[in-house]
């Protein structure tokens, strides 16, 4: 695997195409805007039973992004609090589900799964990060929010995001690559 | 006999709950910048700017640096002349309920089966210790979930020795990678036995980041161990760079001649623990 990164810049807006994300490498940074969706571990499972059931989910994720992001309470005058990424692979036993329906984007933190590599690489989707715990700066890139289903779920509820310019870099791209691989291998000093 | 009412204890919980999620400490401000300086990753000390100006958004506009506003761990050292009037349990679980709510904090307590959010982040977990003397000192320490989740304990062979311990501290951190969200840092407990490993691991992560150990020989480990989890190449989020933790901190104590045990407590970079005395 080579360890040579360019990282570029790109500007998207969602929904995404096969063709937006099969440009993206590895350590590309991506500020997103548009429309995304959240979802945490409680509000997947619920999403996969509804397609065991063969029902329709709350929204279409085909295009889509889901940010892994259980926010913090709104204070009076914002519209979201604190936002940033929770860990990914608690949605690894799901995800394959989603990028099966078209989902085109993940937004978290944290190593995923092979099986979650693998279905990206089949559906044509990418992994993304945001800066874990830099919960208050993200918070100020959504524009609006919007509960969808799962008010019960609580910070855990589904919600439609309006975001803009949202930083992220590309951690697993098309082509299967995991920059979380590569880019400790830049890095480390072996005793 | 000093009388402290527990409704003391109960605004200190509720307001320092609040205060310490939005108000990084300047030890960990300072490590950030230090770090920044010797971080060779542009990745790296992009990642450590915007840790920077989250911290400045948070303390300035009011709200949590992280959505994730923790468990509310809350030690308490006791004096034997103090007499607390009232329910300390119900006091401190009381603050915890009003500074989630009126801080606008997040609700992160459920039931473990359900999923069902309790809905008040109770109940804290209280670690209450009889101390000598006439004040009450208290710790509030919301603790995020992600980090505490790549922790460790390891009830190690004696015959492993101190390599041993020193190795699954390593090990455990590289298991960790970009999960707990470096730049971490490591508490690390060794001795006591099953249930007290964690707890020492736990207080270690009270001290402030760059102070020592006052013993010289554990000193000298916790920075052995510092160089060798920044050598692995993590960086800060994982993606590469030389700032995987800020500091490791180790407390130790006897333990049982058959048993070894070794806990690992990581702390995300959101590094919040506020105390006060009474």
């Amino acid at each position: 695997m080579s360890t040579d990164l360019t990282p570029v810049t790109y500007y998207l807006t969602t929904p995404l195409t096969d063709a937006d994300v099969a440009k993206l490498n590895i350590g590309d940074r991506v500020f997103l805007s548009g429309i995304i969706y959240t979802g945490r571990d409680a509000a997947h499972r619920r999403l996969v039973e509804l397609l065991d059931q063969g029902e329709d989910l709350p929204m279409d994720v085909k295009g889509q992004v889901i940010y892994y992001v259980g926010p913090s309470p709104a204070s009076p005058g914002r519209v979201i609090g604190a936002a940033g990424p929770t860990t990914a692979y608690r949605m690894d036993a799901y995800a394959p589900r989603l990028l099966a329906k078209g989902l085109k984007a993940m937004v978290g933190k944290g190593k995923r799964a092979d099986e979650v590599r693998e279905a990206m690489v089949k559906h044509k989707a990418v992994y993304l990060t945001a800066t874990g715990g830099a919960g208050a700066l993200l918070s100020k890139c959504i524009k609006k929010v919007e509960i969808i289903a799962y008010e019960d779920l609580g910070p855990e509820a589904v919600r439609r995001m309006e975001v803009e310019n949202m930083p992220t870099t590309v951690v697993n791209d098309v082509q299967g690559r995991d920059l979380y691989a590569v880019g400790r291998e830049i890095y480390e000093i072996k005793s | 006999m000093k009388e402290i009412p527990v409704t003391d204890i109960r605004n200190a919980v509720k307001e320092l709950s609040i205060k310490a999620n939005r108000e990084l400490g300047q030890d960990t401000l300072d490590a950030f910048a230090r770090y920044k300086e010797k971080e060779t990753s542009p990745v790296g000390r992009d990642i450590l700017d915007q840790l920077i100006e989250n911290a400045r958004i948070a303390r300035e506009e009011g709200i949590p640096m992280c959505q994730d506003t923790g468990l509310s761990v809350i030690f308490l050292d006791l004096g034997q002349e103090v007499h607390l009037t009232g329910d300390l349990s119900q006091a401190i679980n009381d603050g915890v309920r009003e500074g989630y709510q009126e801080g606008y904090l997040r609700k992160s307590t459920c039931h473990p089966f359900t999923r069902k959010n309790i809905g008040d982040n109770t109940p804290a977990i209280i670690h209450l210790r009889l101390v000598p003397g006439d004040k009450v000192h208290l710790w509030v320490v919301p603790k995020g979930g992600g980090s505490e989740n790549m922790s460790r304990l390891a009830m190690l062979p004696p015959s492993k020795g101190l390599a041993g311990a020193k190795e699954l501290v390593i090990q455990t951190v590289k298991d960790a990678g970009p999960n707990p969200c470096p730049p971490m840092i490591v508490g690390v407990g060794i001795g006591g036995n099953f249930e007290v490993a964690p707890l020492l691991a736990k207080r270690a992560l009270l001290r402030q980041v760059g102070e020592r150990h006052s013993d010289p020989e554990l000193a000298a480990i916790e920075e052995e161990l510092l160089e060798k989890i920044n050598n692995l190449g993590w960086g800060p989020q994982g993606l590469g760079g030389r700032t995987t933790a800020l500091d490791v901190h180790l407390e130790m104590m006897p333990c049982h001649i058959a048993s070894f045990p070794v806990a690992v407590n990581i702390q995300c970079h959101a590094n919040r623990h506020l105390e006060v005395t009474f």
